[in-house]
């Protein structure tokens, strides 16, 4: 399967990727998350899912979903079973054991004070 | 002049309106939920454009875009008999494939129409195009991923392509006097959009088995006259529906 960015793959059908999906009765089709880019070089933003049987009616679907009522240059959709997450077991993974405060923004904060009082320490003593 | 003109940009906005109407029908009974979104949103789309076209003959001192829709005798409407068509038992090939045909004749034609010579219409269809380029890649991707995959699927295509055929052909009859809307450049001949509607179709459905043989002046006959203010037999249900909430109160503003 070649490539599902969109900075590659365009929204021109591209029949001859189509793989068939094989339903049996209730079944769904897959499942696509669709990412909405707001602006030009802008962060694309994770918005929801839907079904669609191909990528490409996942574009198509996706454009009246999700980018209907708001800005939009760009749709991304990537299947569902292609992302992978970490469990909710795993929270503690992003719990920091000792403080790690001085990661956080506020760890910036009056940096130009800070630095002025280091270099006074270094003045030579005359 | 003012007639032919009145001819013209009625064609367009009757098209749309029908169109628009008819597809607005699948709403609640799409497929699925996110299909019956889209195809909704696209009927809104066509009813949208028909008020700009007939936005365009208000403009000149003629009647409102509502008196347009609403308030009007049945032999003075333009659209072509393949939009009038009702959604039978709602099959959803019929449904598809019908928005596969009239949206690539809107392709053709708006592409004609970005080029017109009369300003106000060369200007609307410039407009109106980032719309109709999605339901063009809509109609095209559907159509192209249905008529590659089950029997099922490709069965009723087939007879929904049957159902349709004349009727998407005679989306070409020339318009009345439509010699001298040529010859002011406003519209290419009907012949011209005919040419590059096939051109633009036929290599969709010749790989899935959808093609035919242009059909036959006998079965392409009583498909024709929709120019000329022959309605076609669905017409009149269709119209005393959707006039039905304006008729009862025909003064309001809405």
């Amino acid at each position: 399967m070649s490539s599902l960015d969109p900075r590659i793959q365009r929204a021109e059908p591209r029949l001859s990727q189509i793989t068939e999906v094989q339903l049996e009765p209730l079944d769904h089709w897959p499942i696509y998350e669709v990412f909405v880019q707001r602006t030009r070089g802008g962060h694309a933003q994770h918005v929801g899912s839907l079904h669609a049987p191909d990528p490409d009616l996942a574009l198509v679907l996706a454009k009246e979903q999700y980018a209907r009522r708001s800005q939009c240059v760009a749709l991304w959709v990537v299947p569902t079973e292609a992302i992978l997450w970490t469990s909710a077991e795993d929270e503690d993974l992003f719990q920091p054991a000792t403080d790690k405060s001085y990661r956080e923004p506020q760890g910036y904060l009056n940096t130009r004070e800070r630095l002025e009082k280091y270099r006074d320490r270094l003045k030579p003593i005359s | 002049m003012l007639e032919n003109l009145q001819t013209l940009i009625l064609t367009l906005a009757d098209d749309d309106l029908f169109m628009g109407h008819r597809h607005a029908e699948w709403i609640g009974l799409g497929p699925i939920l996110e299909e019956d979104i889209a195809f909704a949103s696209i009927a809104q789309d066509e009813t949208g454009h028909a008020q700009a076209y007939y936005q365009i003959l208000t403009d000149l001192g003629l009647p409102s875009p509502d008196e347009w829709a609403f308030r009007r005798e049945p032999q003075n409407f333009r659209c072509a008999h393949l939009v009038e068509l009702p959604n039978f038992d709602y099959d959803y090939a019929v449904a598809l494939l019908r928005h596969f045909f009239y949206d690539a004749f809107e392709k053709v034609r708006l592409q004609a129409l970005t080029r017109s010579a009369y300003e106000p219409l060369a200007l609307l269809a410039k407009r109106l195009q980032s719309e109709e380029k999605y339901h063009w890649l809509h109609a095209r991707t559907w159509v192209e991923r249905l008529g590659r995959s089950t029997e099922e699927a490709h069965r009723r295509l087939l007879a929904a392509r049957d159902l349709l055929w004349p009727y998407a052909w005679a989306l070409f009859e020339p318009l009345p006097n439509e010699a001298e809307m040529v010859e002011a450049g406003w519209i290419p001949p009907s012949q011209t959009l005919q040419e590059e509607w096939f051109a633009l179709i036929q290599p969709i459905l010749e790989p899935i088995g959808l093609w035919k043989e242009p059909p036959s002046s006998s079965e392409l006959a009583p498909c024709l006259g929709a120019r000329y203010g022959q309605r076609s037999p669905y017409f009149d249900q269709l119209y005393a529906e959707f006039t039905e909430v304006s008729a009862s109160e025909p003064d309001a503003d809405w």
